[in-house]
């Protein structure tokens, strides 16, 4: 079982490896989103006090609303000092495993068109294996593209305040958890779907729904109340939180919110593979 | 103990019926080859034995095992070369032997082995570190007969095995066939619908049309059985009835006379023939020319279904696999 699930992931991975172009193009999205949207959307700019403003004040204000603006940006944005850049880089850290991810579901129509899947179903091997070997190939995937998304907003002035070595760690495993969800999901969608445009149409529907129903753009305390629990089900908002609290808030990490992302994301990653599996076992076949 | 046994294979995709009860049965060590046109069921019946998709109704067994209960059984002991080239353009030919060979849970020692010999049995030796997108039409689709090799299995199912090959190509990989049924001991069942190549490769054929067998036997006893000698003259009659003289020879079917030109439908051809020629030397006919056909399958075709192998438009899907293989083989 693990030999066949490895062999899929491998021949996946080797195909990936060797296509750069494929690997470079899926990176420009983010870029944009991050080196565009982040930079000029600067959302923290608002709780910054412009310096003569702050002068014109009188003196026993000034600490009064330094402290009000602080406090306002910690509620927001998780620490005082985050800047609006970094906030949304670490998100785009994680929307790029969902851009990767609603894409996983095109190598198994790939492999349809082209006629290789009928040689993995002829071969005495579950039909899951195939589905979690895709699904691990992509994770693999995300977690590389992720990596270097991190780099592109580090080089672009993203600053990091990580806390400790575990909980970076903890949030590398969560961003692997969130592309085991999220390609389990999608290639439980569209597992019998013939044709790449049938794929594009799955990608599109749920790209901008689950980046904008996350907390990659803004904090979940300024979405209105109907989008709240929203973004609580959405297992991107947690990976973000995650890697917010692992990256960027130091000291002030709230660890009991660390452990329920991990948790949901460790649950709801069994739950999709496993939805994956089934849907695998019942449902991937030559028939049309 | 045959190889494949079907019996009453009926498969409806919607509202078409693309088998209407199939039957028959290969023995070990046998070329069987289905032999039709496009749409008549062929790859229908491969799909089915291969495990691939499942009968409406009817039931089949390969080795033994049955193809709806006992799948995995089945899968392990076939191989299956499709329609398409499968083997991965981005890998080396090795990686997509390993890759079978993971597949089909070959030990590590035992593929590493095995991939040598298969790719011997191929030579395919000095090419297998190359990436397959080098390679020649002919070339993947001797990978492609390595690949299902690589488990040993008993039963080998070859769809169109030389569909979109040049001439030259095909009688190639037909050597190739011919050694792996020899060196491995297999029993083949294969698809096609060039009917020279059944002809001079299976040992037994069913011919299929329209989802139904029409026919099935040797090449040479369909011949006999549905097709006839055809004998060509060119003769200057000299004041002789040469139709008289064509009605007075026992074997003659039936015949056709234009000007100086006659055609015969004759049985026994090797035996109409001398008499035919005594008899117009005898009477003074000059014969100018002379010539006799054997029956070949295209006329068994004809004489069964009434019509020529014919093309069918495939679906969309079809017509972009094939023009995809076309320029794989031609790159």
């Amino acid at each position: 079982m693990i030999g066949e699930i490895s062999a899929i992931m491998g021949r996946e991975l080797r195909k990936w490896v060797r296509s750069p172009p494929l690997l470079l193009m899926a990176l420009i999205q983010p870029l944009f989103w991050m080196g565009l949207y982040g930079k000029a959307f600067n959302l923290t700019g608002l709780f910054n006090v412009p310096e003569d403003v702050l002068r014109s004040l009188p003196p026993e204000s000034t600490k009064v609303v330094a402290s009000l603006f602080n406090q306002m940006a910690s509620r927001f944005f998780g620490s005082p000092g985050t800047d609006y850049f970094s906030f949304v880089a670490t998100g785009m850290v994680s929307v790029i495993v969902l851009f990767v991810s609603v894409f996983s579901g095109m190598s198994i129509a790939w492999d349809r068109r082209l006629g290789f899947l009928n040689k993995l179903l002829v071969a005495p091997i579950r039909r899951s294996s195939i589905v979690l070997g895709k699904v691990l190939a992509a994770s693999v995937r995300a977690l590389v593209q992720a990596t270097m998304v991190l780099l592109m907003g580090l080089a672009l002035g993203m600053r990091l305040s990580p806390a400790s070595p575990l909980l970076v760690a903890g949030a590398v495993a969560s961003i692997f958890l969130l592309a085991v969800s999220l390609s389990s999901l999608v290639i439980a969608i569209t597992l019998r779907l013939r044709s790449w445009e049938y794929h594009m149409a799955v990608a599109n529907l749920l790209n901008l729904p689950l980046m904008f129903t996350s907390t990659a753009l803004y904090p979940q305390t300024l979405m209105p109340d109907w989008m709240k629990p929203l973004a609580t089900l959405n297992p991107l908002t947690h990976t973000i939180e995650l890697l917010r609290s692992a990256l960027l808030y130091g000291n002030s990490v709230d660890l009991a919110a660390y452990q329920f992302h991990l948790a949901y994301l460790s649950a709801f990653a069994l739950l999709a593979a496993g939805l994956g599996s089934y849907a695998a076992n019942r449902f991937l076949s030559a028939e049309r | 103990m045959a190889a494949i046994e079907a019996e009453g294979l009926r498969k409806v995709f919607g509202n078409v019926v693309a088998l209407d009860g199939v039957s028959f049965s290969v023995e070990e060590g046998e070329i069987f080859g289905l032999l039709g046109p496009n749409g008549a069921g062929k790859t229908t019946t491969i799909n089915i034995l291969t495990t691939l998709i499942r009968p409406t109704s009817g039931s089949a067994k390969v080795w033994g095992y049955d193809v709806r209960t006992e799948t995995s059984k089945v899968r392990s002991v076939i191989g299956l070369v499709p329609q398409d080239l499968t083997v991965d353009d981005e890998l080396t030919g090795i990686e997509n032997l390993k890759l079978m060979a993971s597949l089909y849970h070959v030990p590590k020692d035992v593929a590493e082995r095995r991939i040598e010999e298969v790719l011997e049995l191929v030579d395919l030796k000095e090419a297998a570190r190359r990436r397959v997108e080098t390679y020649s039409g002919g070339m993947r689709k001797r990978l492609e007969l390595a690949a299902a090799l690589i488990h040993r299995p008993k039963v080998l199912f070859l769809d169109e095995p030389t569909l979109g090959l040049d001439v030259q190509t095909r009688a190639h990989i037909w050597d190739y066939i011919k050694r792996l049924v020899r060196e491995e001991h297999l029993t083949v069942l294969m698809t096609t619908h060039y009917m020279d190549e059944a002809d001079a490769n299976c040992d037994r054929i069913a011919v299929i049309d329209r989802g139904r067998i029409m026919a099935i036997g040797s090449p040479r006893e369909l011949k006999a059985a549905h097709g006839s000698d055809v004998i060509e003259l060119e003769v200057q009659g000299n004041g002789v009835n040469v139709q008289s003289l064509v009605k007075e020879v026992r074997g003659v079917l039936d015949f056709r006379i234009e000007g100086n030109r006659a055609t015969l439908r004759v049985e026994r051809g090797e035996e109409v023939l001398p008499e035919l020629m005594g008899r117009m030397i005898g009477r003074g006919v000059t014969v100018k020319r002379i010539e006799m056909r054997r029956p070949t399958l295209d006329e068994v075709f004809i004489a069964l279904t009434g019509r020529s192998i014919r093309e069918e438009q495939g679906s969309w899907e079809e017509v972009f696999r094939q023009s995809l293989n076309i320029r794989r083989v031609r790159a």
